[in-house]
């Protein structure tokens, strides 16, 4: 076809590059004749169903199988020992030994309720299932540990280790220079953000179908981001050739990080269909989802900004933590938090404490963004900045950005970046939105009594790494005009709803001068193509088009060298264009690519000299480290305040990716993301109960963003080509990072006459109510309701008065003793100058009464244990920051740090 | 719960054919299409009627096959996604317009979403687009974020579909 496409200058718009092209994939998903795991029936296959923990944390003292085997139907009811095998290990999403050795089925001890103790096989899945509720266990219970909190100051969950630190990195003890600027800033904030706990609920759960083919060889039928993920990972863990497994993934329902890697259940799936010697299926169902699979996020982030009177970022300071559940796809800190925080911004020093906690729940698998908190506690963050000196929140982002002609830049924790266009998103964000117009409206609303908020964010993220993670590096494709003239192409890509058969088939056929309806691509079976981890950290429209696009020119030149020596002309002359060979000035010597194909296949004699027969061609690209994508969002809600219901009443999008393969499959990847944005905020959330019991567990209790919940998006592209081949930017992510702290924003924002808004997701009516009816809104001076969950911070004030420090409301708080950190709620109602309430911890309830004087409180406990002592309390409260000291007698004195529930 | 399942003949019509089974009481409708059926375009998404996935139609009108019985279905006419299109292969226009506005990205609710969709703009109906969305309340999408359902559905309520 044309010259070469250069990295660097992107495709913006060619024959099918950058068309709404219709999907490949729709015929059959339409038509219900998609081909997902369940749909999936051998001969001889039998079914597996899994008798699961009942109990959070305890020992098994038995597990009684007999009225289960004795059941018609049934074949097998296995326990650990009965599937071990010898020198099998239960690998981490990095294809390592998990951190702490990961059982396929609980032995002695269970660590999650949900667990998997015993596999039934039996002739259906309804009699499997019978038969595992017939299996009775015994246990002596232990209390779980279960939240964050009590992961830090409860007993270890796993034999052998010290404490629930699954993985940490930075420093505990903030940095002497940094601690300086923080202290001697014009302006300081500390913001707290609680995410919860996240189901990555695809449509379509987990599921395989295993299959021994003799004794050396596998095929899997598992639903997955990646077949050949999926194929190296068993390899690796059995010890088995890869080449030896085959998998196979045609379609697959949504993953969102899921299905990475092959969980316990479908390797102990695996691991039964090896030695009982006929096909297994396992489904899981969903309500084994909602309870017993791995899930997602439940993070506490708490960010310190210091800023000057000018909104000028000087220096920040963050603390991280991740609940990692019992068996976690590998020990995780989301250092990539902390990397890529301050990335897209102006800010000089940054220092971090980041950790990630053992605790008695399922484990933690990634979703869509793994680490998009960083985008909320510092886009959330900023807004709260933004008030306390009374500019637009935006208008802050202005200031601080990274500018594109700043780069390439090196950020404050030394790492370089280079085209990033967060200022690009922004601009043309506002260029497209009157914010002036906006809070006019805003206003006259206020007046009737209608609270609007808009929120803006921006963000920047790195797409489709290659190279800094051991199973991210290039991805594959095979190219071949098939002797019929046809094009199909073998790709390491892998859609879990991604469109990529759509999208490479774009790329192939542009570049390769073919129509669209000519090339295939196939994915979803190892035995086609070449490794690629699938659909994970954005990659694919970036490495695989790359891939695709290169491959295809490379295969254009091998037929324009064949036609030039058939019709004696220089290479050059010849074209490509809708499967016709065309030689510049002779268009009676134009061919269909059929005729061309015959004569590689079929003519040796006829082809140059050293020519290989056929014409295909496999290219591997490696893409730069990092592609970064940039993009800023808008949202505009209202909040109903007599019920605390959000209503969204315009979105709108600016992303940067680059060139844009697909613009139906680039917007349907970032509203799907803003779909799961809103979940997160407003909706969504896995949530367990004290004993460790998961109490959502089905979709009335879990609720789903449905067609109501989403509003109609609007689309800005800003369209920068990246660095890469074709100049795309990945997009599968963005929408799930940005979207969080658009929608929060904007809800803080119509409820900035209340105070602020704690960022402790989910914002249920019931939160946002407590918000509201916190605080007097007629200005009577009254307290409102001592009692409400979450306390009410003053509201915008100007820049120098700190306003009224609120005190009242619930805190929790971290005091660090000589015999650890001891964890505890402090309950504080104050009235005038009197202070009085409680403070709850593992000891139990004490009540106290004490004195306030402005942001400083002071109290009195006697405590017994570990003797007779005064403790004695001297705190202070900034925002929703809470510090100070304990006096503890003889005991010296100890720091007390917190935040506000 | 391990007593033999008492069974019951059925017959009933399954995208135009004929089917006779003799199934237990206990057998969803779901669970009868996909695996003594053979069609499994029916997908089960939740199992407790929430997800809508597992839509068919069932004497003309959309219905959870989780929820009901295969035994309820017997004497009944059901159509599931695999019966939606023409003999020929061309779409309904509900297919056509899904497809059309890029209204699925995974397919695993597509067939819920297109036996709801074909069952309210049957025969002489014309449903508004208000009704087709309130119907579409029923169907989880983790996928699309709704936006091309949304599309399609204004082009159904226009009769502009294919």
């Amino acid at each position: 076809m044309n010259a070469p496409t250069i990295a660097g200058q992107g495709i913006m718009a060619g024959r099918y590059i950058g068309q709404r092209s219709l999907r490949k994939e729709d015929p059959r998903l339409l038509t219900g004749r998609g081909q997902f795991v369940d749909d999936i029936s051998l001969p001889g296959m039998l079914h597996v169903a899994f008798h699961r923990s009942q109990i959070a944390r305890g020992n098994i003292l038995s597990i009684d199988c007999a009225a289960a085997r004795d059941l018609p139907g049934v074949h097998a009811v296995w326990l650990a020992a009965d599937i071990e095998r010898p020198g099998f290990e239960m690998l981490s999403l990095y294809l390592r030994p998990t951190e702490v050795p990961t059982p396929l089925l609980a032995d002695s001890i269970v660590r999650y309720v949900g667990e998997p103790i015993a596999l039934v096989i039996a002739d259906s899945r309804a009699i499997a299932e019978d038969a595992a509720a017939l299996i009775e266990v015994e246990y002596e219970e232990l209390d779980p540990v279960v939240t964050l909190a009590q992961a830090r100051s409860g007993p270890p969950i796993h034999p052998g280790t010290d404490d629930n630190i699954a993985t940490e990195a930075g420093d505990e003890e903030v940095d002497e220079a940094l601690a300086a600027t923080l202290a001697g800033a014009a302006h300081t904030i500390t913001h707290h953000v609680v995410h919860q706990r996240i189901s990555q609920s695809p449509m379509e759960c987990r599921g395989i179908v295993a299959q021994a083919n003799g004794i050396e060889e596998l095929r899997l039928y598992i639903t997955c981001q990646s077949p050949h993920m999926i194929a190296r990972w068993v390899s690796q863990a059995l010890g088995y050739p890869n080449s030896a497994i085959h998998v196979i993934a045609k379609d697959v329902g949504g993953s969102f990080g899921l299905k990475n890697q092959p969980w316990r259940e479908e390797t102990a799936t695996i691991l039964a269909a090896l030695k009982f010697g006929r096909p297994l299926k396992w489904i899981e169902d969903r309500y084994e989802h909602l309870t017993a699979c791995p899930q997602c996020r439940e993070q506490e982030f708490t960010l310190t900004i210091a800023y000057d009177k000018d909104g000028k970022f000087l220096a920040s300071q963050g603390d991280y933590s991740a609940n990692n559940g019992a068996f976690p796809q590998g020990a995780d800190n989301n250092l990539a938090a902390h990397m890529f925080i301050w990335a897209a911004y102006k800010m000089p020093t940054y220092g971090f404490i980041t950790r990630g906690w053992y605790t008695n729940t399922t484990g933690l698998a990634a979703y869509r963004g793994p680490w998009a908190i960083e985008s909320l506690v510092r886009e959330t963050a900023m807004d709260v900045a933004a008030r306390k000196i009374g500019i637009e929140p935006y208008e802050l982002r202005r200031r601080n950005v990274l500018k594109v002609a700043e780069q390439p830049a090196t950020t404050c924790l030394g790492m370089p970046v280079d085209d990033i266009t967060t200022e690009t998103c922004l601009d043309k964000l506002l260029e497209n939105f009157d914010v002036p117009a906006f809070r006019r409206e805003q206003a006259e609303a206020r007046k009737a009594g209608r609270f609007l908020g808009l929120g803006i964010a921006a963000y920047v993220e790195p797409t489709a790494s290659a190279g800094s993670i051991n199973f991210m590096t290039g991805e594959l494709a095979q190219v071949r005009i098939e002797p019929t003239g046809k094009v199909t192409a073998a790709m390491s890509t892998h859609s879990q709803g991604h469109g990529t058969a759509t999208t490479m088939a774009q790329v192939i056929a542009d570049r390769l001068g073919v129509p669209y309806e000519d090339v295939t691509v196939f994915e979803g079976d190892n035995m086609h193509g070449g490794f690629g981890p699938g659909a994970a950290g954005s990659r694919q429209g970036v490495a695989g088009g790359g891939a695709a696009i290169t491959a295809s020119e490379m295969l254009a030149a091998k037929v324009k060298g064949l036609a030039a020596h058939l019709f004696n002309a220089s290479p050059e002359a010849v074209s490509i264009e809708q499967g016709m060979v065309h030689i510049a000035g002779a268009p009676e010597m134009s061919r269909s690519l059929r005729e061309i194909a015959d004569i590689a296949y079929s003519e040796p004699m006829r082809l140059p000299p050293g020519y290989e027969t056929g014409l295909e061609v496999q290219f591997r690209y490696m893409p730069p480290p990092m592609t970064m994508t940039s993009a800023a969002h808008a949202c505009i809600v209202e909040v109903d305040v007599e019920t605390g219901f959000v209503k969204i009443l315009r979105w709108i999008t600016s992303e940067d990716c680059g060139t844009v393969i697909n613009p139906a499959i680039v917007e349907g990847q970032v509203t799907g993301g803003l779909a799961q944005a809103i979940g997160m905020v407003l909706l969504e959330e896995a949530a367990y109960d004290a004993r460790g019991n998961p109490i959502a567990a089905t979709y009335k209790d879990y609720l789903l963003p449905a067609i109501s919940d989403v509003p109609v998006f609007e689309f800005l592209h800003a369209n920068t080509p990246s660095k890469t081949v074709g100049g795309m930017r990945g997009v599968g992510e963005g929408g799930a990072i940005i979207g969080p702290p658009t929608l929060v924003n904007a809800i803080a924002d119509a409820l900035s006459p209340f105070g602020e808004v704690p960022v402790n997701l989910p914002l249920t009516p019931s939160k946002l109510l407590s918000v509201i009816e916190g605080r007097d809104i007629a200005g009577h001076g009254g307290r409102g309701a001592a009692a409400a969950p979450v306390a009410v911070a003053p509201a915008a004030a100007p820049a120098a008065s700190a306003g009224e420090a609120q005190i009242d409301g619930e805190w929790k708080m971290t005091m660090s003793t000589p015999m650890g950190a001891q964890e505890m709620t402090g309950h504080f109602a104050t009235d005038g100058t009197a202070l009085s309430g409680h403070l709850m911890s593992a000891e139990g309830r004490q009540d106290f009464t004490g004195t306030v004087e402005g942001n400083k409180l002071k109290f009195e406990l006697k405590v017994e244990k570990p003797m007779n002592i005064t403790l004695k309390y001297d705190l202070q409260v900034d925002g929703n920051a809470i510090f100070g000291k304990v006096k503890m007698g003889m005991f010296g004195s100890s720091k007390l740090t917190g935040q506000r529930i | 719960m391990s007593e033999p399942q008492s069974s019951f003949r059925v017959e009933m019509t399954i995208n135009g054919r004929a089917k006779h089974a003799t199934i237990e009481a206990r057998k969803s409708l779901g669970d009868f299409l996909r695996d003594d059926a053979g069609y499994t375009g029916v997908h089960l998404g939740c199992e407790h009627g929430v997800c809508g996935a597992c839509t068919v139609i069932v004497d003309g009108k959309a219905v959870r096959s989780c929820l009901m019985l295969a035994v309820q279905a017997d004497g009944c006419e059901v159509t599931t996604v695999e019966g939606v299109a023409q003999a020929d292969g061309t779409f309904h226009p509900v297919q056509a317009a899904l497809r059309e506005e890029h209204a699925l990205q995974c397919g695993f609710c597509t067939p819920g979403i297109v036996c709801t969709l074909t069952a309210l703009t049957k025969g002489d109906q014309k449903p508004t687009e208000e009704q087709m969305l309130a119907a579409m309340s029923g169907h989880i999408c983790r996928c699309t974020g709704y936006q091309g359902i949304r599309r399609a559905i204004t082009r159904l309520a226009a009769g502009e579909a294919a």
